[in-house]
């Protein structure tokens, strides 16, 4: 793969909306778990959204120069939602587009759970409970550094049970991480069910305030207070920020919606033609 | 080992800025003069070995060389998967460290014992393995890990180890250190056993049996070539280690068994068992054999069946 080529994604972000990135990405998505059989779909889509609005102006990225030492960092620590995450990297431009066609196979870089050998990714995850205390490690070494850049983790509602999100959780405050930025991806459906069946989390945003990190409840599919919400960060000063998104499994393709069905399975070729013609909002399911 | 590995971590970070020290709220009266020297520079992460793991490894993806350091199984098998994936496989300058390696807290238990990390840590991606036999070997390892790029492992004992060298032996990583020469036996040693060892080629020489002596500190990678030159010129390879099944013996006989060979090899290590009671250190190496003792009458009753 020659990742240097530039981008026949849409490059610019000052030409282009979040909204139509996010249909963008979920064409991508779909079209990827598709030809690789490949499952996770309904996560993917779940933070559709939210990667739309972080790489639509929020996070300060240069694509030509991925390991820019200035950027802003993302762990996207649920890393199963990798197809959506290289969809946004590539349309971002940090390599090109086509390159999403080889996604799970044919050697390619773009492994189904998230990896950092792939330009744009700056930690693979996939092991759930991981990105919480590598965005600390980060932002604390920016603290540090005195350098202003900021550390954003994407974290799942399933990967709360692990033990090791706690530690972290309890850990960002106490160091005052105020360049740290967590977003949680709050979907209510994990691998086995409902999140409230298997471990319940709630109450979920007191748990956080009771942490001591800034606490912010929001719909995760709505671009304004997305917008808003992640430019006007830190949400306390001297604290961590967290994001509560509240989000939808599969939110755009009506029949995948809040569905753990789409947890696991891959669209047949109907199922992608119905599923690509939702997603495109009344615009042709064409080419992406 | 734990002062002589402070002492130089103080050295190296006075000259070099990326150095960074985390530990798991363990090291009481060997840290401090660290946190006092480099406040900026070190880190309490607290009783939470999995989530200091996932702070050094994003620390190190900052340019830093970060130090973990915690009480044998803790910086290592309690947060082995933040190790696996986060450290090595992104390749990050991650230095962990374990005190107590093998039996040094021998009468707390067997939570305390630090004898399945050899064998953990070895098979993983990129990692250096070392263990050093005297507090000199634990100075010369200190400044190596620095110098070599990833992820290393550094097993030190606790306190109050035998000085085995006399002066600064030649040391490089995937390097042994030949300790003396023979023809009748190799004895290889790793981590805080080296005395021991080199206690019991003394005594199988007052039997007239020369024995090479190899200190291999460095477990991954394995000096191979020293292996199959010792395979080669002596008819008995013996490994010894404060360890249980998967370490220095099972490194060696990989090596071993993969070259047309006609030496034997004895490995002298700790029983696949959790030990379930409480002794000193010494006691608890004796009792499977790891003593001067025990290492001299099993590497002559194995030559005597040899002949």
């Amino acid at each position: 793969m020659d990742w240097r080529k530039p981008s026949t994604g849409i490059g610019s972000v000052a030409t282009n909306s979040a909204l139509e990135l996010s249909r963008r990405l979920r064409r991508h998505a779909l079209r990827m778990v598709h030809a690789a059989k490949s499952s996770h779909i309904g996560t993917c889509l779940s933070m559709a959204d939210i990667l739309a609005v972080l790489y639509d102006g929020v996070l300060n990225v240069r694509p030509a120069e991925p390991q820019w030492p200035g950027r802003d960092r993302l762990v996207v620590s649920k890393g199963h939602g990798a197809a959506i995450v290289y969809a946004a990297l590539a349309e971002r431009g940090f390599f090109p587009v086509t390159e999403l066609d080889r996604y799970c196979r044919d050697g390619s870089p773009l492994t189904g759970h998230i990896n950092s050998h792939v330009p744009g990714v700056d930690a693979a995850t996939g092991a759930l409970g991981h990105g919480l205390g590598i965005a600390c490690g980060l932002a604390l070494g920016a603290r540090r550094s005195g350098a202003g850049w900021r550390a954003f983790t994407i974290l799942s509602d399933g990967e709360l049970d692990e033990g090791s999100i706690w530690e972290a959780v309890l850990f960002a405050p106490h160091h005052r991480l105020d360049n740290l930025v967590a977003i949680v991806d709050y979907n209510k459906i994990q691998s086995f069910g409902r999140v409230s069946d298997v471990l319940e989390l709630e109450p979920l945003a007191a748990k956080w305030r009771a942490f001591n990190w800034g606490v912010r409840e929001l719909d995760g599919h709505d671009h304004d207070a997305l917008r808003a919400a992640l430019t006007a960060l830190p949400i306390e000063p001297g604290r961590p920020s967290v994001l509560i998104a509240h989000t939808v499994k599969g939110k755009g393709v009506p029949f995948m919606e809040d569905d753990l069905l789409w947890h696991y399975r891959s669209p047949s070729d109907a199922e992608l033609a119905a599923a690509l013609a939702a997603v495109s909002g009344g615009e042709k399911a064409g080419a992406p | 080992m734990r002062t002589a590995f402070i002492e130089t971590l103080c050295e190296l970070a006075a000259a070099d800025e990326r150095i960074v020290l985390v530990c798991g709220d363990l090291g009481y009266s060997v840290l401090e003069v660290f946190a006092r020297r480099f406040p900026d520079r070190y880190l309490n992460a607290g009783v939470a070995e999995a989530n200091m793991t996932g702070v050094a490894a994003g620390l190190a993806m900052t340019g830093r060389v970060v130090f973990t350091y915690s009480i044998a199984n803790f910086p290592v098998i309690r947060c082995l998967e933040q190790v696996r994936n986060d450290v090595c496989y992104h390749g990050l300058d991650v230095k962990i460290v374990a005190v107590g390696g093998g039996l040094a807290y021998g009468p707390q238990g067997y939570t305390h014992h630090g004898v399945e990390d050899l064998a953990v840590m070895r098979v993983l991606p990129g990692m250096t393995v070392v263990a050093p036999g005297d507090p000199v070997e634990a100075r010369l390892a200190t400044r190596a890990v620095v110098r070599q790029a990833g992820p290393c492992y550094l097993r030190l004992g606790k306190a109050g180890e035998t000085v085995v060298h006399q002066s600064e032996p030649p040391f490089a990583i995937g390097r042994a250190i030949p300790m003396r020469d023979g023809s009748d036996v190799t004895l290889i040693s790793t981590g805080g056993v080296l005395a021991l060892v080199a206690g019991a080629a003394d005594a199988l020489g007052r039997q007239g049996i020369r024995a090479r002596v190899l200190s291999m500190p460095c477990v991954a990678p394995l000096d191979q070539e020293a292996v199959e030159r010792a395979a080669a010129e002596t008819p008995l390879v013996v490994t010894v280690e404060e360890h249980g099944a998967g370490g220095l013996a099972s490194a060696v006989a990989e090596v071993l068994a993969a070259r047309p060979s006609a030496a034997r090899l004895l490995p002298l290590r700790l029983e696949r068992r959790a030990i379930q009671v409480a002794d000193d250190q010494a006691t608890l190496r004796s009792a499977q054999g790891l003593s001067v003792e025990g290492i001299t009458e099993a590497v002559s009753r194995a030559l005597a069946r040899r002949a």
